[in-house]
């Protein structure tokens, strides 16, 4: 799974620009689905199972795109001025390297601060592109790039970028993987603009009308002094109680827990007080829907090295794969 | 209605007579039935049906003549930011709120007009002669201003009374100045727009309500049109002065003289790549000037129109105007001008063919 994952994560796919990626994952799950869509915003959406008796139709969302950046000015001197594709904070930005989609790369840095102890504002940071001027420059105004940083094997613990949120796309495709049969109807959705809003699973959950929604993200842990949150790397998958922008149904939630205690694998309930998920953008649209998410603890999330942990993968996909393999009963 | 006919498009004295109404007028978001009444007006002649939602937007159908027609939703929003009178301190002095994105630094010392009367009111200043020391250095807030209308009018006056700025339009040379510029130099286009759709084309025009405040309008119309594409015509600020440390401006939005505004990506929306290639596409074959909007925050109805339903294919274009949200804006016509004919040209081009690739 590591091979895959890596792959996932070291391909480039900032939000709105997603074609790479999902040509990737597109050829990863076409051998598994005899329906494999893309829509309009460009979400691939992929058609597992028939909904028999007793059946739900369910969707699965995980997003394909990462944070990054688009290119707002280049200065005569060449340096490159950009603006953020999805929210991210300053202080990664400094001496990070960028690798735009035209193949361009190039590193990060900064205006001279007036109070060097002050991290600056975005606006305030460019790319270097080696560029000498705004005529010998690869890249214009528009173009789309994101941060540049290789896998790290550390065992029983991975370091990549994008880890948020290809590592749901991960668990997704071995989920699809895994299914053996269903009386269930899933659309598994591989989403685009999740890190600009939830923009790509609002339209295709519109168009899916589905009976259940199921968010797959990244959620920070509260391993690192002075953060306070229950979830931690290794302890397992998370299960969503409540973010910032959904509170999941109850009954999603004590359906989750119930299958993570009938196959005995350790679990954590997750309370988290920024952000939001697809699930959000699921639960409210048309005439809502039941809706709930299963979170992935991350370490470091938005910054170029997020980390997780192997066996909380390992076991997201057991979870996952046992909740969409029996009929549910909400 | 001939391929080329586009770039010969040309601003007229009815075009700029109309958007001078439409700039003296009063607009405020969710008290738009001034604007709404001129546009009712105007475009009556030339559609074929129109109607007024629960929202107070103005929608507008001209049907295709032919079957199976692209549909297209072009929206421009009628409302302005101002003021809302919030309390009464007697005497003709009335506490109030803005309404929309309005820098209160700006505010001191302009004059508005109050309600449906248009009541002549001042936000007043303390002169600089009275000022303690520092308090010069102070942003006075909105809280501590009044709209002042004078003893006389005071009775006539009441909380949740809109107010305007006074400001009234004027034209020098090519330049044009007044109030509520953003959007009605979009509202008056697509007025103008609606003489000049092809018949293969379903067009739909929403003048919408309430955009400075959310993009609450332009996300029922949406809804209500279902179009297989979606254009926001609107006006984008151009900071474009030059640094006063004589540095390069590399935070200009865009560039008044610069043509139409494609724009990118902004706060609330990735235009789709697929209409930035077709509009870029077409400004280069028909020698209209353009520019992009550089990529930031902010955001136009288009921010509501694509996320709606399963999905619109959307973009926004924008005519620049310096010194937007506050009591006076300064635009170029030939801007205008070159946003129409890039307009125009793209609904006679216009196809579902556009969709044959996938987004980006």
């Amino acid at each position: 799974m590591k091979t895959l994952i890596q792959k996932l994560t070291q391909t480039p796919g900032p939000s709105g620009f997603e074609q790479e990626i999902r040509k990737v994952i597109c050829e990863e799950v076409s051998p598994l689905s005899k329906s494999v869509q893309v829509d309009t915003m460009g979400n691939l959406i992929v058609r597992v199972g028939q909904k028999s008796a007793g059946g739900l139709r369910v969707m699965i969302a995980a997003h394909m795109d990462e944070i990054g950046v688009i290119v707002s000015h280049v200065e005569k001197k060449g340096f490159v001025r950009f603006s953020n594709l999805g929210s991210y904070f300053p202080r990664y930005l400094a001496g990070s390297r960028v690798h735009f989609l035209n193949g361009t790369r190039g590193v990060i840095n900064h205006d001279r601060p007036e109070d060097l102890s002050k991290i600056p504002g975005v606006e305030k940071f460019l790319i270097d592109v080696g560029a000498t001027s705004d005529k010998d420059c690869p890249v214009k105004v528009g173009d789309v790039g994101v941060f540049d940083r290789e896998f790290l094997d550390m065992g029983n613990r991975i370091a990549s970028k994008a880890l948020d949120d290809r590592i749901s796309c991960a668990v997704l495709i071995e989920t699809i993987r895994n299914i053996k049969s269903t009386p269930n109807e899933l659309v598994f959705v591989f989403s685009t603009q999740e890190e600009v809003g939830s923009r790509g699973a609002q339209t295709a959950a519109y168009a899916i009308e589905a009976d259940l929604g199921i968010a797959l993200d990244v959620t920070p842990t509260g391993d690192i002094l002075g953060v306070k949150m229950q979830t931690h790397l290794g302890d397992g998958p998370a299960i969503k109680v409540r973010d910032m922008g959904m509170i999941s149904d109850p009954q999603v939630v004590n359906w989750m827990v119930a299958a993570a205690k009938k196959l005995k694998i350790k679990y954590q309930l997750e309370v988290l007080e920024v952000g939001t998920t697809d699930a959000r953008s699921m639960q409210l649209v048309r005439a809502g829907m039941l809706a709930g998410a299963l979170s992935i603890p991350c370490r470091y999330v938005h910054s170029p090295s997020e980390v997780v942990d192997m066996e909380d993968v390992a076991l997201t996909v057991k979870l996952l794969t046992a909740l969409l393999s029996e009929r549910i009963q909400l | 209605m001939n391929k080329t006919s586009s770039p010969s498009f040309k601003i007229s004295k009815t075009n700029l007579a109309l958007l001078q109404r439409l700039s003296n007028a009063s607009g405020i978001s969710g008290d738009e039935g001034e604007i709404r009444a001129i546009i009712r007006q105007e475009i009556t002649p030339y559609v074929d049906e129109i109607k007024v939602d629960a929202m107070g937007n103005l929608l507008a159908l001209k049907h295709a003549k032919i079957k199976n027609p692209v549909k297209v939703l072009v929206a421009s929003h009628m409302d302005e930011v101002g003021f809302m009178i919030v309390d009464d301190d007697g005497d003709g002095l009335f506490v109030f709120e803005v309404v929309g994105g309005v820098d209160a630094r700006q505010l001191l010392a302009k004059m508005v007009t109050v309600g449906k009367e248009k009541l002549p009111g001042i936000i007043g200043a303390k002169p600089i002669h009275l000022l303690e020391s520092g308090e010069i250095h102070d942003v006075v807030k909105t809280h501590a201003m009044r709209i002042d209308v004078g003893p006389a009018n005071s009775s006539r006056v009441k909380v949740g009374d809109y107010a305007a700025f006074a400001t009234r339009f004027h034209q020098n040379g090519t330049s044009i100045t007044g109030k509520a510029l953003d959007d009605r130099l979009g509202v008056a286009g697509l007025i103008e727009l609606v003489r000049h759709v092809p018949e293969n084309v379903e067009f739909m025009a929403a003048f919408t309500v309430q955009e400075e405040i959310g993009l609450r309008g332009a996300r029922v119309a949406a809804f209500a049109f279902q179009p297989d594409f979606a254009i926001a015509l609107d006006s984008t600020p151009a900071i474009d002065l030059p640094r006063p440390d004589g540095e390069e401006n590399t935070q200009y939005n865009c560039r008044l003289g610069g043509g139409p505004a494609i724009y990118l990506a902004d706060a609330g929306t990735l235009s789709d790549p697929r209409l930035v290639r077709f509009l870029t596409a077409l400004a280069e074959k028909h020698g209209i000037p353009y520019q992009y909007r550089q990529p930031g925050g902010g955001g136009t109805d288009a921010g509501s129109l694509h996320k709606t339903g399963a999905g619109i294919p959307t973009i926004s274009i924008s005519v620049p105007g310096r010194y937007a949200h506050t009591a006076i804006m300064m635009a170029q016509i030939p801007d205008w001008e070159n946003t129409l004919r890039l307009l125009i040209a793209a609904l006679q081009n216009i196809s579902r063919e556009i969709l044959a690739v996938d987004r980006s």
